[in-house]
């Protein structure tokens, strides 16, 4: 007979679309973003399908202008943006303080069905014809020029950031508030550190680009002119209000998984964290600077000299705890007990190309090399470095890590290897290339290219291609063990954690009562300690 | 496809070199420590790998030492990548004196440059090896950017204002000059060439263009279509301050302000003259705006540029201001 | 080393890292007494309170940042055209929005009198009256709104194709009256969603829900309340008021 746990505790769509288990809501949110994530894929499927040639061929030019769009804005407010939190963070974060759920389970699930409504708008505004703007929506172009539906993409945008918004209240209050007896903030996990992090830039970056794309919308539709140069608007307030927010946006993606990344390190090497503190204010200290960077957006577009320098050096210091982050993994590896499953394999791939694409950032940051490479595919090869290559790596390797947990099962650990190796190469092959490209000269956003650039558009193509045919097995091997994996015991990885003392899958009030925590929650325990019961 | 396939761009300006050079260094970086992270990991993964079942990593916590030290040299290191960066940045955007200067205007979706001697070239500039070129840049509508890969020379061309790159050409030979910030529909199809010549066969090619065309006579000849000279004028009726030998001096503002008189101050004061009020001058301009293209600014500026330097007027008390007008509203 | 791994199937041998092996044990469900109003996944009704008020307060954090955007748009705009904004802001009545200042500064005191005589369990009626009272000044600083608002449209001083500007700036004036619409629009949204609210405080107060001991909605509406507020103390001045010193 089977045991009650949070799969099996309520059956029918009701149970599940009106729960408020913040496990169930992790679900809802891995079914969508997972739809979200093939939509994005598909679009940029369709531009590397068309870079395979200098000509523009494939597509009308307005049309490719819309599948980089509409790829940029569904993969970064629909699939980055929410990602690990609403899914990792959401499952993870009760249970790693030691709660029976978030502080407030009727807000979390209400921000699923914001995160749904403002697709739903995105994608109606995809389906009738697309937004070409970029998803960097500059002014004037997209209030005045721009072909398509901005105001109903803009609206979309608008509308998901309220989810990202609540999630970020639910996880701060949490953490602040419902934390289990004896659980300090310093014997918080890892995990648990970056999301707080994640959430500060998430309750305040993003209402600034909530009414950022609120002024886009009303100016196109009602012709306000806030932004229009010929009655004195700056286009180049809009570009500073927008990256305001995007920046610490791209922290918001890579700091839950460098939190992923520190738990994986961890357990696969049977050892603690090497500089748990500097880790955790790491976190911090990444987030607080993110929000001073922007500006490294904007050198070559008539930003005072000055102003410039002050972001240059500030986005210089902003790297230095992210180079903490990675030499403290690298420490925590040395003399442990290493063991190389595909969760690690995916914490291997994004320690080293997060260090290259984080590095290439710095070059991006000197603002004398960013004359050269701003607006070319060196930028487009940097950041997916690090979202691609760091963020999508973390989420991966989180969601290998974890499903055990989550699912109650074992996935096939060959094929998960194998498409972890070939999700590496295929990532090196499609963006490596892209480096050579920019730096070269070649512009992105571009439908057509002179023919020198060919043999790297082809490689990148190519390399895109067994990426997604990388992405493509998980779905299988994951949908396979639903049904006919390996049943998992509470600990499969002998990893420490409060998660992997309760049931695989958990019962949904997770702990019978609050659990009284003695040590910091990752203490490996050697020979002769002791160890304080109850 | 597979002849002909560069992996670095050619060196072509002065500042080219200058560019690699920060880059080489922060590639050296780049490369020094993924190779030495990609090779602990490796390293350790093999060393330390998993004997038994049981086998946990050894009791290590930290170590403050360690901590200082790969916080501190990371920061060093980036010091000197942040201010060899912005030195070269500054010299970017800093063109020396004499530069030879051309107007370039970007439009949806094509680039139209106009060399003072009076050539007009559309999606093509011709420039001289071996002296500096300044380009002052205007957008006729959205924000579009002016790059060449070879010069190592990119600025953003904004609507409503100017930007300027300078580079010195070394290399005679053809360029790509490229729009690098999305504009529509034929962002990538807004490209050209740059031709940089031997000073002998610049001097040649521009022998083509008319004086009659030049941006100066353009604009003189706009100045008298658009009746400026009503009240620009070199009398004592001028209700209007002169503009002989204006440009590139400090102009007094009402309220005490003081402004220099450069391109951007003649183009706001075409489109939008009670932005600044001349001390002394009521504030009865009227407004351009949507009467002249950005390339028609362009000509009027190079015309009031012609104008030279100061001479004296006629009476010798300073220009007398217009009887106030009628209430403030 | 004590080893529990019977309870704790795993792959090493580690002693577990609670305490009290009974949270991590399933176990039936068992009824403690407790606050009706408690919400399950609290330990207490203390838990509930801190997090509900904290969570408030985070929340009007990202109200400020949603603001913020508009705010800093202002400060470039009227820095770039401090006599086009001041020329533009003579066009706005003084004295209505004088007068919603003092109706929003009163509400607030209504609204503190509400939270108050639900913390003093004030018997149902007196409850209700503050919230209406503080509803109905809510809805007074609305009805000035509109009266404002239908000024300005009748005399075309809505941006876009009818902006006439007959004064020397027309064009910082139009961009002064985007912002003047966008900000008071925005805070205008948020009175009408703050007596959304407070219809719902209301309707709760009136069931006799609230009392010495639970009346943590009551607060948070009022920390919501005294924020739309505060931002109209911003607003006024900064709308309504420049350039009283200018000499033309």
């Amino acid at each position: 007979m089977e045991t009650v746990n949070y799969l099996n505790n309520g059956h029918g769509l009701k149970s599940w679309l009106l729960t408020k288990d913040h496990k169930r809501i992790a679900l809802l949110y891995l079914v969508s973003i997972t739809a979200f994530f093939v939509i994005g894929g598909f679009f940029a499927m369709l531009v590397r399908l068309e870079l395979l040639t200098p000509a523009g061929d494939l597509l009308s030019s307005e049309t490719y202008n819309k599948m980089f769009t509409m790829h940029g804005v569904v993969m970064v407010f629909f699939f980055l943006i929410p990602s690990i939190p609403a899914v990792l963070g959401n499952f993870l974060i009760p249970i790693m303080v030691g709660a029976k759920d978030l502080a407030f389970p009727r807000i979390n699930l209400l921000s699923w069905y914001i995160y749904v409504l403002g697709g739903i708008f995105t994608l109606v505004a995809a389906l009738s014809g697309g937004v070409d703007t970029g998803w960097t929506f500059y002014t004037p172009y997209s209030t005045a020029a721009a072909n398509g539906h901005v105001i109903t993409a803009a609206l979309g945008v608008f509308i998901t950031g309220f989810s990202s918004i609540l999630t970020g209240l639910n996880f701060i209050v949490t953490i602040h508030k419902m934390r289990a007896p004896g659980l300090t903030w310093f014997r918080l996990p890892l995990f648990v550190w970056s999301h707080y992090a994640t959430s500060l830039i998430m309750i305040l970056g993003t209402p600034v680009i909530a009414i950022t794309v609120l002024l886009v919308a009303a100016e196109r539709g009602l012709h306000l002119g806030i932004f229009d140069p010929a009655l004195g608007g700056d286009p180049v307030l809009f570009q500073h209000l927008f990256w305001f927010y995007s920046h610490p946006a791209v922290y918001i993606m890579i700091l839950p998984a460098m939190g992923v990344i520190s738990e994986i390190v961890q357990a696969f090497s049977r050892k603690n964290i090497f500089g748990y503190s500097f880790v955790a204010f790491s976190s911090l200290a990444i987030a607080i600077i993110g929000f001073l960077v922007w500006g490294h957006h904007i050198f070559v577009a008539g930003q005072s000299v000055y102003a410039g320098m002050v972001f240059s050096f500030l986005s210089f210091v902003v790297a230095i705890p992210s180079a903490i982050k990675v030499f403290n993994w690298t420490a925590t590896i040395y003399r442990g007990s290493v063991s190389l499953e595909s969760p690690m394999l995916y914490a291997f791939g994004f320690i080293g190309l997060f260090t290259i694409g984080g590095l290439t950032g710095l070059m991006l940051a000197a603002m004398g090399i960013d004359i050269h490479v701003h607006d070319t595919y060196f930028v487009v090869a940097h950041f997916h470095y690090i979202m691609v290559g760091g963020a999508i790596m973390g989420y991966l390797g989180g969601l290998h890590y974890w499903w055990p947990k989550i699912s109650g099962r074992r996935y096939s650990e060959p094929w998960a290897k194998f498409s972890a190796l070939m999700i590496f190469v295929g990532f090196n092959l499609t963006f490596f290339p892209q480096f050579i490209a920019g730096y070269l000269g070649m512009p992105r956003r571009y439908h057509a290219y002179p023919p020198e650039f060919q043999v790297l558009n082809v490689a990148s193509t190519l390399g895109a291609s067994i990426l997604a045919v990388g992405y493509v097995i998980p779905l299988v091997y994951f949908a396979y063990s639903l049904v006919a994996g390996e049943k998992s015991v509470n600990d499969p990885w002998g990893a420490r954690g409060l998660e992997w003392e309760i049931p695989s899958p958990p019962p949904t009030e997770n702990f019978t009562v609050s659990p009284i925590v003695t040590e910091g929650t990752h203490q490996y325990m050697h020979g002769n300690q002791e160890v304080g019961l109850a | 496809m597979f002849t002909n396939f560069p992996f670095f761009p050619e060196q072509a300006s002065t500042q080219a070199a200058q560019v690699d050079g920060v880059f080489f260094f922060t590639m050296a970086v780049t490369a020094f420590f993924s190779l030495l992270i990609a090779a602990l990991l490796v390293l350790f993964a093999i060393k330390y790998r998993r004997q038994d079942e049981d086998e946990i990593g050894a009791e290590i916590h930290g170590s403050l030492a360690l901590e200082m030290l790969w916080t501190v040299i990371p920061f060093f290191i980036t010091m000197i990548m942040f201010v060899w960066g912005a030195k070269v940045f500054f010299d970017a955007y800093r063109p020396p004196r004499g530069a030879m200067e051309i107007y370039i205007v970007g439009k949806q979706w094509m680039w139209k440059a106009q060399h003072m001697g009076g050539q007009k070239e559309i999606n093509e500039l011709h420039v001289p090896a071996g002296r500096p070129v300044k380009l002052m840049m205007g957008s006729e509508d959205v924000l579009h950017s002016f790059y060449i890969p070879a010069f190592r020379v990119k600025a953003d061309v904004i609507p409503g204002r100017y930007n300027v790159v300078w580079f010195t050409p070394t290399k005679p030979g053809r360029y790509h000059l490229f729009c690098a910030e999305y504009c529509g529909t034929r962002h990538s199809g807004m490209i050209g060439w740059v031709e940089v010549m031997e000073p002998n066969d610049f001097q040649a090619w521009l022998g083509g263009g008319r004086p009659a065309d030049s941006p100066a006579a353009a604009g003189e000849k706009l100045f008298t279509d658009l009746v400026c000279i009503t009240c620009h004028r070199d009398d004592a009726q001028a209700r209007a301050p002169q503009l002989k030998g204006l440009f590139g001096h400090t102009v007094r503002l009402q309220g005490g302000a003081t402004v220099t008189a450069d391109e951007a101050y003649i183009r706001e004061s075409i489109v939008n003259p009670q932005a600044k009020i001349v001390d002394g001058f009521a504030p009865i301009m009227p407004t351009f705006q949507g009467m002249v293209t950005e390339e028609q600014l362009l000509q009027l500026i190079a015309y009031v540029r012609s104008l030279g330097e100061q001479t004296p007027p006629p009476s010798a008390a300073p220009a007398v201001p217009a009887p106030p007008g009628p209430g403030k509203d | 080393m004590p080893d529990h791994a019977e309870h704790f199937p795993g792959r090493i041998h580690q002693p577990p890292l609670v305490a009290n092996l009974d949270a991590i044990q399933p176990r039936d469900h068992v009824e403690h007494p407790h606050h009706p109003k408690l919400q399950h996944h609290f330990d207490d009704m203390a838990q509930q309170v801190d997090a509900s008020t904290l969570g408030m307060w985070v929340f009007l954090v990202t109200e400020i940042m949603f603001f913020g955007g508009l705010f800093a748009a202002y400060l470039v705009y009227r820095h770039a055209n401090p006599e086009g904004f001041a020329e533009a802001s003579h066009h706005l009545n003084v004295t209505w929005g004088a007068i919603n200042t003092i109706v929003l500064i009163v509400s607030s005191l209504t609204m503190a009198l509400a939270v108050r005589s639900a913390q003093v369990s004030a018997p149902a009626k007196t409850q209700v009256a503050w919230i209406v009272a503080t509803m109905v000044l809510g809805a007074t600083f609305l009805g000035i709104k509109a009266i404002e608002y239908t000024d300005k449209f009748r005399h075309n001083l809505v941006p876009g194709p009818n902006f006439q500007w007959t004064g020397k700036h027309p064009q910082p004036a139009e961009i002064f009256y985007s912002l003047y619409f966008c900000m008071t629009g925005l805070h205008a949204i948020h009175m009408i969603i703050g007596l959304g609210i407070m219809s719902v405080i209301g309707t709760m107060a009136w069931r006799r829900q609230f009392d010495s001991e639970y009346y943590t909605p009551v607060e948070v509406a009022g920390l919501y309340w005294h924020f739309v507020d505060i931002v109209w103390i911003f607003l006024f001045p900064l709308l309504y008021l420049i350039g009283g010193h200018f000499t033309e």
